[in-house]
């Protein structure tokens, strides 16, 4: 089994509490399929859409967002899979994907030798 | 632990109507931002960590810290009210002001506040249950029209303005006020029994949404009942006849999605528990002189609960009930039913008679089902070809593919000479 991170980008919320309720169910399932599966180390936390960016040798410091709000990382996940290819098919269920999210699946760099 | 069903939708009344409160009726849009804020962040928490024991206090206290954050960097852009612009002019003072104005005793009674302010005399009844739906049941205004079978841009207008009235009215109602309550009270009592019928017979073709707001209605029918001076007969006669004409939701739709008139509906579908507490309630309605229409229309709806079948219905009892209904609240609409009754009791062309005494039935003009009656009459009576032309027109009328269908049906059971035992009324 490999790691994977998975990172939510983007897929407001939107603005009907019924709607909103909905999309947090479907979320809540997902999650739960995973971990039922055996595929979730870490859920992970949820980021604020806000903060501040420290750059280069000057260190300057400037408010967030840093992008549009439909790259924003809004959270992450750490996931266990066979390799990359299931780990793809495993972030198809995200339910971000139905908001014009999307997941950005990277593996986790294996350090031992 | 999974969330109760419509939580966010049910808590958004709650906490609109709180920081309403703080913020006072021209801050409407500032109140709405904060709850949206706090529905996202429990979204984004919620989904990883899980729904925690008490939701609703969660919300509520995501939105108070909100609201501190909001009137730290308003107080001076935006006015509020003059004791709360004092006290949240410093530090020392501002948390503890609105830990106060958050408390559980304080927000008791928002929820009918913002009910109550949302019946603005000035307003339209159908800007009044509008405001309702998109305030206190938390729909958008996109659910709203399409509750209403409205457009967007006719809803916006129309919840928009209804929020300018709102604002112009400084402060919410009252309610522990009897004199801001009691005037109110009956237009509350008549834009939760629109927001029923609109439910139970409005246009729109979706089963879902209709059965929502029926159960909007009662939820705030039910609110409203907790309160001693709400309680009064008419409110649990309305309540009663919510509960009774929901009864019957189960058996409206059959399994193929054909809605099916009070006369061909299975009876045995009819929910047994509401038709209970629609009694016990239709109980406690009759305490006192007070006749309102809603006792009246209860009472219709009871004679149909107690019947197994349409045959043995008191049509007799029905038809003074709509005598009484029509002396009460005369509309081209009520006459209609009377009239139906009156079929049920004394045969078809008895029926028609009554349909023809109808005044002001040019307003019935393009209700689909005036001109279905016409034809069911006309079919009872041995007038197939005058029947078949009044169901054509009343299916050129007809507001969703449910009624379409049904009114096929009635046209095609006019080439086949075969009435029906019952009646187009759709109820």
């Amino acid at each position: 089994m490999s790691e994977y991170v998975f990172l939510y980008r983007g897929g407001e919320a939107g603005r009907s509490p019924e709607r909103v309720q909905q999309s947090m169910q479907k979320w809540m399932a997902w999650f739960k399929d995973l971990g039922q599966r055996g595929h979730i180390k870490d859920q992970g936390q949820p980021l604020e859409r806000t903060g501040k960016i420290v750059k280069g040798k000057q260190k300057s410091v400037t408010d967030g967002p840093f992008a549009e709000a439909k790259d924003i990382v809004g959270g992450y996940t750490l996931i266990e899979a066979r390799d990359l290819e299931q780990a793809v098919e495993l972030s198809k269920g995200c339910p971000i994907l139905e908001v014009d999210g999307g997941v950005e699946v990277r593996p986790v760099m294996k350090l031992n030798m | 632990m999974e969330p109760s069903e419509h939580l966010f939708r049910h808590e958004a009344g709650r906490m609109v109507a709180t920081l309403t409160r703080i913020f006072g009726t021209h801050n409407l849009t500032l109140a709405e931002d904060v709850v949206q804020d706090a529905f996202c962040r429990a979204f984004e928490v919620w989904k990883v960590r899980g729904v925690p024991e008490n939701p609703s206090a969660w919300l509520m206290a995501t939105a108070k810290n909100r609201a501190i954050d909001v009137l730290r960097r308003e107080r001076t852009a935006r006015t509020f009210e003059p004791e709360l612009s004092r006290l949240i002019q410093s530090e020392w003072t501002l948390t503890p002001a609105v830990e106060e104005l958050f408390a559980t005793s304080a927000i008791k009674d928002d929820l009918l506040r913002m009910m109550f302010s949302c019946c603005h005399p000035r307003l339209g009844e159908e800007s009044q249950v509008a405001l309702m739906l998109n305030i206190l049941c938390g729909f958008t205004v996109d659910e709203v029209a399409s509750a209403f079978m409205s457009t967007h841009a006719a809803i916006e207008k129309r919840i928009s303005r209804a929020k300018k009235a709102l604002a112009s009215s400084k402060k919410l109602v009252e309610v522990s006020s009897i004199s801001e309550f009691s005037p109110r009270l009956p237009v509350v009592q008549r834009a939760l029994y629109l927001l029923f019928n609109e439910g139970y017979h409005g246009a729109s073709p979706e089963n879902a949404v209709r059965v929502d707001l029926c159960r909007e209605a009662m939820r705030l029918t039910a609110l409203l009942l907790e309160y001693p001076d709400g309680a009064v007969p008419a409110t649990y006669a309305l309540a009663a006849l919510m509960h009774l004409d929901a009864a019957r939701l189960p058996a409206r739709v059959d399994d193929l999605g054909n809605l099916n008139s009070l006369f061909e509906q299975d009876r045995s579908k009819w929910d047994l528990k509401l038709v209970a507490e629609g009694q016990r309630l239709l109980d406690l309605s009759a305490r006192g002189p007070e006749l309102s229409e809603y006792h009246i229309e209860a009472a219709i709806a009871w004679t149909h609960a107690i019947a197994d079948c349409a045959e043995n219905t008191d049509w007799e009892n029905i038809v003074s009930l709509y005598d009484k209904l029509v002396s009460i609240r005369p509309s081209p609409v009520v006459a209609l039913n009377r009239a139906i009754a009156i079929a049920q009791r004394d045969g078809p062309e008895r029926g028609l008679k009554a349909i023809h005494e109808i005044r002001d039935s040019d307003r019935l003009a393009t209700y689909p089902f005036y001109h279905a009656a016409l034809g069911e009459f006309e079919l009872r009576s041995g007038g197939r070809e005058a029947a078949q032309e009044h169901f054509r027109t009343a299916l050129a009328l007809a507001r969703n593919p449910m009624e379409r269908q049904f009114l096929t049906r009635r046209i095609n059971a006019c080439e086949r000479g075969t009435s029906l035992p019952g009646v187009a009324d759709a109820r």
